[in-house]
């Protein structure tokens, strides 16, 4: 570092502290311990945080739209902390080419370390451009006022952002290791309100803000030919077949990935076709196991036994009044996005460019730069928005895909977007699960043995991972490539064993994840990972405890659960369905509860579901659900409750309709008619009640509601009829069978 | 050669004419409303509506439109004012990824244009062959009630 450049930030220092001591206090979201983790990577200001000489901050980002409405909160915790109006603002997400790099956007962790970084930048931001600003009005920095971007001195002299930016354009590029306290809750303006999500007016107005919009001079488009099961070598295949159809641009082949680049979509999607019909493959492997004798085919697939937990002491033989046991699944589940997944890929001298819906462009860029043989810094990814897509599904590997096609048609851009069947049949599904559950109650109705195990393939295949490359194309390519091996997350964000670990105070603990190392249908991320199957066996097995104990649902969990915001989220659902003693079930109406705090450690949610059965059709129609959550601070109230309500949607179609079917080959559901999912007359009134905790920090709140809706479905289906399903999903046919 | 009226303009395009109509206006004629769902007719995303009537472009020909009036998404504000249903959408913040925004507002413009107050469960009816993967199904249906108030 020179000596000016060094001078400059010691001056910026000096200023900076001098301004923070006329702050008050640090508030819960930012202090000088609390250093944000985003920062590790990105270090400098305005890699943050940029004004230009008018006064519009770009805020930039590296977590990314989904449809979750996160540039919208991230977007308020900015211009809260700026002092600058929300619609002076511009995000910028996503952007392996400027940066940050803050890895994938996941977990409903984007609040948590976006928001904080954001917080502290925006904070640091605002009193660097207060302190330029008092110092050429002459007056000390604590004395002014900000509103709007524009900086007000005692005797009304004004300075805005833009002007103060346009004496020192560099005054942004600073370190964000001096950190400036953030506002306290108290104060806040912007952060706390409800504000319309910034991106729906593009969206609704059709102003082609999604990657399947994008145009490009000269762009073209691609297709490739999938093998008719998973990991078949290409043993021949006439390229003549496509290479002679209308617009056909470039026949791709690379030992086992065939593909097409062709002038038009439907001549990409022609030749596509043709090149299929005319491909000869050879199936490797053993075939998917027999999808009717799932769950219990699970238990057969080779594994590592981890113990997750192992508390307390077993019981003694007299404490125990009764042993309760029960089994429970999930089948395969698939993301199921409405728009098939999509990229645009140009290939430029010593440049690839990929624009992709990706959940992570910086693990992505490394992942595509290996397969592609290139070095990383060739390889840029910009994410663009798409379809919603509820984790890792085939967005990064139709990233691949387009910009392995666009290596045979340099400077001209390809895009390139799945067929619905491509994105069943080769997207990664969610896993199938299998749980056992083991409990001993005491005489008084406690439960003081709990054992626990599940089975499940790995949530987390995701590229950037270690040991492997995990991008589909980049498997037939026939340089090795393969799958990493199946990870091991530490609780508590955990994989399969996501929320597996109860929260209940159970003496005596023990649970177990089987881990499977065999992995016929390719696995990984889907929303909650494992958290869903576990929430739905544990809140399952807790009514059937309460059932075995004699005791009310919301009672008996009330009675085992010390955390008070728990508690709180608890009595709250429970007040706002009118849960009460006097509730009777009548063969054909019931209700079920249920309860989690995410990931053990982030929202704390209760769903009420309210279901009458058609007991000659087997359809259980949903007539209510009422949910409650603490999400600690609240940033953007009707997000959080747009968010709490799809997630319900989802857990319930999931837990109602939807299972990943299979032959010994390969997947058969392959449209909307072999994978249903909750339609308009199944979805019920959704009322949700949010715990606003301005002292406390921010919690993720994307997928909270997904595990409970599942699980109080099955309750209330429990309720209603006296008889149980421990298997989703909870389809008319077993239903109907389940009644007799 | 095909000739289309889209929104209230006159469109000339060269393709093959059993390519779907959703390829014409999304690769032809730049327009961004109609989206690829399914190819299928079964999700509704790509929906438009020719002579006021609901159409699924993905699995519509070219050559099958005729002199049909196609109006898409795109052409749905006029001179830059939003339609009621567009601003309802906005007002109840009826979309999280918004990919299946197209073919709902569109299901529901032929909706409201052949009923102008209809019920929660008629709207429920029309809609139910669109769908959406977010969850947003209870603000979509808030929101047609919205622009068929405001209308």
């Amino acid at each position: 570092m020179n000596r000016g450049r060094r001078g400059f930030l010691e001056r910026s220092g000096v200023i900076v502290a001098t301004f923070a001591l006329g702050l008050p206090t640090v508030g819960a979201q930012t202090s000088a311990a609390a250093r944000p983790v985003s920062f590790a990577k990105n270090g400098r200001l305005d890699g943050w945080i940029a004004v230009n000489d008018q006064g519009a901050v770009t805020v930039f980002t590296g977590k990314v739209e989904l449809g979750q409405g996160i540039l919208t909160a991230l977007a308020q915790i900015a211009a809260e902390e700026m002092d600058v109006g929300l619609d002076q603002i511009a995000m910028m997400s996503g952007n392996t080419v400027r940066g940050p790099d803050e890895g994938y956007t996941f977990g409903s962790q984007s609040v948590e370390q976006s928001g904080s970084a954001l917080r502290a930048a925006s904070a640091f931001a605002r009193a660097t451009l207060v302190a330029a600003a008092a110092k050429r009005l002459n007056v000390d920095p604590t004395a002014v006022t900000v509103e709007n971007g524009v900086v007000t001195a005692p005797d009304g002299r004004r300075l805005a952002y833009g002007e103060i930016v346009r004496d020192d354009r560099k005054l942004l590029d600073r370190d964000v290791s001096h950190l400036t306290a953030a506002k306290p809750p108290q104060a806040y303006r912007i952060v706390g309100k409800s504000v319309p999500r910034i991106d729906l007016p593009d969206k609704v107005m059709a102003r082609g803000i999604y990657l399947q919009d994008m145009r490009m001079p000269g762009m073209v488009f691609g297709r490739v030919v999938r093998p008719p099961s998973a990991g078949a070598e290409l043993q021949s295949i006439d390229e003549a077949v496509a290479g002679s159809l209308p617009g056909v641009l470039a026949v791709v082949r690379l030992s086992s990935f065939l593909g097409v680049v062709a002038e038009r979509e439907e001549q990409a999607i022609t030749a596509a076709e043709a090149l299929r019909r005319a491909a000869r493959w050879k199936s490797v492997g053993s075939g998917l196991p027999d999808d009717a004798r799932l769950p219990e085919e699970l238990e057969r697939f080779a594994r590592e036994d981890i113990v997750v937990k192992e508390a307390g002491r077993a019981p003694e033989r007299d404490e125990v009044a009764r042993w309760v046991e029960a089994t429970y699944s999930r089948p395969y589940l698939s993301h199921a996005s409405i728009g098939p997944s999509c990229a645009v890929a140009k290939v430029e001298p010593g440049q690839v460019t990929v624009w992709s819906h990706t959940q992570g462009p910086f693990p992505l860029r490394g992942d595509l730069a290996t397969a592609l043989g290139l070095p990383v810094d060739y390889v840029q990814v910009i994410h663009v928005q798409a379809a919603g897509c509820y984790g890792h599904n085939g967005a990064d590997d139709a990233a691949l895909d387009a910009a392995l096609l666009a290596m045979a048609v340099p400077g001209r851009p390809v895009k390139l977007q799945w067929s619905r069947q491509d994105e069943f049949v080769w997207s990664p599904a969610g896993p199938a699960m299998l749980m056992r559950a083991k409990a001993g109650l005491s005489a008084e109705g406690k439960v003081v043995d709990w054992d626990y195990a599940l089975w499940s393939n790995s949530h987390a295949l995701r590229p950037g991972q270690a040991g492997g490359l995990n991008l589909l194309g980049a498997w037939y390519l026939g340089k090795g490539h393969h799958l990493s091996p199946p990870a091991k997350i530490p609780q508590p964000f955990g994989n399969g064993d996501r929320n597996a670990v109860p929260l209940y105070d159970f003496p005596r603990q023990r649970i177990v994840n089987h881990l499977l190392t065999e992995m016929p249908l390719r696995t990984s991320s889907l929303r909650t990972l494992g958290s869903h199957g576990n929430v739905f066996a544990i809140e399952c097995f807790m009514d059937e405890l309460a059932l075995a104990a004699g005791s009310d649902p919301v009672a008996f969990r009330l009675a085992h659960l010390p955390d008070p915001r728990g508690r709180a989220v608890l009595q709250t659902a429970a007040d706002a369905a009118g849960w009460s003693g006097s509730y009777r079930s009548n063969g054909r109406r019931g209700r079920g509860v249920a309860y989690t705090r995410y990931k053990n450690i982030s929202t704390y949610v209760a769903v009420i579901v309210e279901i009458e059965v058609d007991r000659v059709s087997g359809k259980i129609q949903v007539t209510r659900a009422v949910t409650a959550a603490d999400a600690g601070l609240v940033i953007n109230p009707d997000g959080l409750i747009s968010q709490c309500e799809g997630g319900i949607v989802q857990g319930l179609s999931w837990a109602l309709k939807e299972q990943l079917r299979f032959d010994r080959q390969t997947i058969t559901s392959t449209d909307w008619t072999s994978y249903p999912i909750m339609t308009f007359d199944e979805v019920p009134p959704i009322d949700v009640r949010l715990l606003n905790r301005p002292n406390d920090p921010s919690l993720g709140a994307g997928e909270a509601t997904v595990g409970p809706a599942s699980a109080a479905l099955a309750n209330a289906l429990a309720n209603a009829t006296g008889k149980r399903l421990r298997h989703l999903p909870l389809t008319p046919d077993r239903v109907k069978a389940l009644l007799g | 050669m095909f000739r289309l009226r889209v929104n209230q303009s006159l469109a000339t395009v060269d393709c093959d004419g059993q390519t779907p109509l959703l390829y014409v206006l999304r690769n032809d004629l730049a327009l961004n409303g109609p989206k690829f769902g399914c190819g299928l007719g079964q999700c509704g995303a790509c929906t438009v509506l020719i002579d006021a009537k609901p159409v699924r472009s993905c699995v519509m020909p070219v050559a099958s439109v005729g002199d049909g009036s196609i109006v898409t998404l795109d052409g749905l504000s006029k001179a830059g004012v939003p339609d009621p249903l567009q601003r309802a959408f906005i007002e109840a913040q009826a979309a999280q990824c918004g990919y299946c925004t197209n073919g709902m507002i569109m299901t529901a413009k032929a909706l409201l244009e052949r009923n102008k107050v209809p019920t929660e469960g008629e709207i429920k009816r029309a809609l139910s062959g669109n769908l959406c993967r977010c969850g947003s199904h209870n603000r979509i249906v808030k929101a047609v009630q919205l622009a068929a108030k405001a209308r």
